[in-house]
Order: C-alpha cells, then structure tokens, then sequence
C-alpha cells in the first residue's frame, strides 16, 4: 500500500516535471529563456530583502539592454540609421544631378542586390552617383549606396562597376556599418527602450535615445570615410561581390580589373579609398584566390556601347 | 507511468509541428508575392509591413505564402520574421500583451520621430536627395531587359 503511494507520489513529480519542461519548450526561445533566468534571479535577491523592488526592476532592465548588440537592432531602426548616415554623405559629398546616369546605376545596382543574400531590405536598395573625383563608395545601412564619379572612372566595363556596386551591397548585406556602431549606444538605446513600457517616451528619454542616434551615426560615418573597415570586412564585401557577379551572370574578373585600374589612378597619402580601404594589391591576392588567375574581362559588344553611353564616357 | 510519457510525447510533438507552422510576419516597407520562387517570377500580390502571412513551404530561400487577402505565391524569406509585428496605430493592444521578445513593435528605438529629432538640431542637414534616391524603384521587368540587353545570363537558379 505505501509503495502504491509512493509510485503515484512520484508518478505526479514525473507529470508535473514533464508539464513544466514542456511549457518552457513551447513558451520559450533559448533568449528568452535567459531573460527569464535573469528576472528571477533579480525576483529571488528582492524576496530575500537583497534589492529594494526599484533595484530590481533596473536589474532585470539593464540585463536585458546589455545582452543585445547591433543584431537586435530592427530592419526598421536600420532603415533609419542608414537614412541619416546617408544625409550625411550627401551633405558632404554633392551628388550628381544626373537622372540619366542614375536610372543606369539604379537598373545595375538593384538588379545585382537581387542575387545577393539579402535582397530584401527595409527600404530596398537604391544607387545615388557623387559629383566628385575622388575614389570614392559609400553603402549605408539597409541599402542606400552612393559611388563617386571618380570611383566610375576606374572602371573600364559595365562588369567593373557591377563589381564596385556588388561590393557596397555586400557591406549592406552583412551590416558592416551597424558593426561599427559602439555598444555604449545600443545598451542606452535599448535601456531607454525597456523603460518604455506603458507610456510613450517623455522628452528626456527621447533626449537619451536621440543622443544615442547621433553617436551611432558618428561611429558609422567615421569608420566609413576616415578609419575604414577592417581588413575582414573588406575581403568579406569583396567575397559577397563575387559571389553576386557569379549568380548574376556578370565576369568576376571585373572586380579585378577596377582594382588594377584604381591601383594606378590612387594618389599615396589620398583621403578616399587610399585611406579607407587595404591596397588594390592585398585584395587582389585574396580575389585571385577565389577566382583563380586573371583574365582580362571580354564583354559583349552591346554591352560596352551601354556602359559607354550610360556612363558619359563616350562624349 | 507509460500512458503519461506516451501523453508527453505527443504534446510535445505537437508543439513542435505548431511552431515550425508558419505563422510570420513581413519586416519590410513592401514586398511581393510571385507566381514562382524567384525575382523574375509576375508579382500577384504586393505584402506590407507588418502583414502576417501563412507560410506553408520553404524552397531554399524562398517560402510559399499565403496573404490576408487569399493570394498565394512566393515571397523572399529575407523579407519576412518570425516576430509578430504590431503597428504604432496598434500600440494599445501591443501594450497589453506580454512583453515577450516575440513582439516587436514597429516604429519602435529609432524611428521617424528620433530622426525628426535629429534634424532640429542639425537644421543644415538635407534630406532632399535622400528621399529623392528612395524613390527610384526598378520594377522587376525592367530588371529582366536590362540583363537581356547587356547579354548578361545569370546562372541557373541565380535570383534569389
């Protein structure tokens, strides 16, 4: 009789074990599962008299501020962070009032991003020409890129400049320029955010968050146009830009043959890609790697008339 | 003992096939739904952000959907998420729901009104052109011309 007991006893653990393991299962993603681990953790230290109710509600915010970084960042706050980085661009740089020419990088530019793995943006993506000489190429985050006249005259066929705008997608595409955002910004950013709650933001959390903004803006655009990427950022855009030119149909040896071009055209000491990205040389060593050995790029007739005409070259 | 495992078991299965149905939500501004897994497939419906949609396959990175309105084609997968997705005109009922992480709510962190912000104090920053480039959309025939002009042939299976 009492080992009958016993059995359904622990019969009704089993079940109650069983409920609850399956519960979490279904409730539960392994984040959350953390989140949870995290507010009872702060739960348990403010029944124990530990933290005063206040302290633990902070506890469990700033644990949850501080285990995401630039990915918890949403397609929706990337389409805005790109915007802005982008007016900073074109505040600096004039862009080429040319809708001719920018209807031409437009059919290039989105056509490729939808051979790259992330065609789908939340604004999509979209090509702006700059009215400059320098070398120059701009991606901002969530697809806004911007490619400077200089940089389009270090490319001798439509396959060239497929390549320089396959390699600003390819940034777009694995958020190079969200990377460069510190994550000071985002653990404010989010704090603020998880203080949220039930009301709107006030004027000095929408202060907080707006600051937050500007300093990811500024990393953005410091990293892009004075200290660069890394070098693994570089080869990583210049690995997706092959990638792209491969699905598309475009030669790969493109991307080669503007390097060889731009290696001849960089100034030593320049402010544009002479400073910001590694030397035409080492990325060519990498490129050939991938590809194999270059072969100077032969492309259809029809399509270097195109190039020509679209690009002004043949005036 | 047997009867509660084989209970469990079958719970648990259940779950599993729930959640891998399929439920998702569109992440992006606009995206379309197309006859055939790829961009060059004829757009028959147009999905908004926000629009929760019935995914019934996947094909690489393609999925089967099914729209609100009845429709169904392909859409992108980069284009969709698993989080259900509130509108700031929903904000109400997102705020009655639990918090879970599941639950974005859009125009949420840094949106229209921090970049609003933004510009008061930097009244000199034009966002002109920045609007004016957004407004450039090529559709997809005009995509497909233009590879067939160059004589460019993308691989098989190459459009994403």
């Amino acid at each position: 009789m009492n080992l009958r007991i016993t059995s359904n006893f622990i019969s009704q653990i089993s079940i109650f074990w069983m409920v609850v393991i399956f519960l979490l299962t279904v409730a539960m993603s392994q984040a959350q599962l953390l989140d949870a681990i995290s507010d009872i953790g702060a739960e348990v230290a403010k029944q124990a008299g530990v933290l005063t109710p206040e302290q633990a509600k902070s506890v469990k915010k700033a644990g949850k501020a501080l285990d995401k970084t630039f990915d918890s960042i949403t397609p929706e706050q990337e389409y805005y962070i790109g915007r802005t980085v982008g007016a900073v661009i074109v505040n600096k740089y004039r862009p080429y009032d040319n809708e001719a020419e920018n209807r031409y990088l437009n059919d290039l530019g989105q056509t490729l991003a939808q051979f790259s793995d992330k065609p789908e943006t939340f604004g999509g993506y979209h090509f702006l020409l700059l009215d400059s000489n320098e070398i120059n190429a701009f991606s901002a985050p969530s697809g806004l890129i911007f490619i400077s006249r200089g940089m389009v005259n270090c490319c001798k066929n439509e396959d060239a400049l497929a390549a320089v705008l396959a390699h600003e997608i390819g940034h777009v595409e694995h958020q190079h320029g969200l990377q460069a955002i510190k994550n000071s910004r985002l653990t404010t950013a989010f704090t603020v955010l998880a203080t949220e709650g039930a009301k709107n933001l006030g004027g000095r959390d929408m202060a907080q968050l707006t600051e937050a903004f500007e300093g990811s803006i500024n990393d953005i655009t410091s990293t892009m146009m004075n200290s660069g990427y890394s070098r693994g950022c570089e080869r990583e855009a210049d690995k997706s830009a092959v990638k792209i030119m491969q699905r598309a149909g475009y030669e790969p040896n493109g991307l080669v043959s503007m390097l060889l071009e731009m290696k001849k055209q960089l100034k030593p000491g320049g402010l544009d890609f002479a400073k910001t990205h590694p030397s035409p040389d080492s990325r060519i060593e990498d490129i050939t790697e991938w590809i194999g050995t270059y072969q100077p790029v032969k492309t259809p007739v029809k399509r270097q008339a195109r190039f020509l005409k679209e690009t002004g070259k043949n005036q | 003992m047997k009867r509660h495992i084989c209970i469990f078991t079958g719970a648990l299965l259940l779950a599993i096939s729930t959640n891998a149905a399929d439920m998702m939500s569109v992440q992006v501004k606009t995206t379309a739904v197309r006859d055939t897994p790829s961009f060059i497939g004829k757009a028959i419906a147009t999905l908004s952000y926000g629009d929760r949609i019935e995914v019934s396959e996947t094909q690489g990175v393609w999925a089967r959907v099914k729209t609100p309105g009845g429709a169904t084609g392909w859409t992108h997968t980069s284009a969709l998420t698993t989080e259900r997705i509130v509108l700031k005109s929903g904000r109400q009922t997102a705020q009655t729901r639990a918090s879970s992480d599941e639950l974005a709510l859009a125009g949420k962190g840094f949106n229209s009104d921090v970049e609003a912000e933004f510009k008061k104090s930097h009244r000199n920053m034009d966002f002109t052109w920045i609007d004016k480039m957004e407004k450039i959309k090529i559709p997809s025939c005009e995509m497909e011309s233009f590879l067939q002009e160059g004589g460019v042939t993308p691989q098989k299976g190459g459009a994403r």
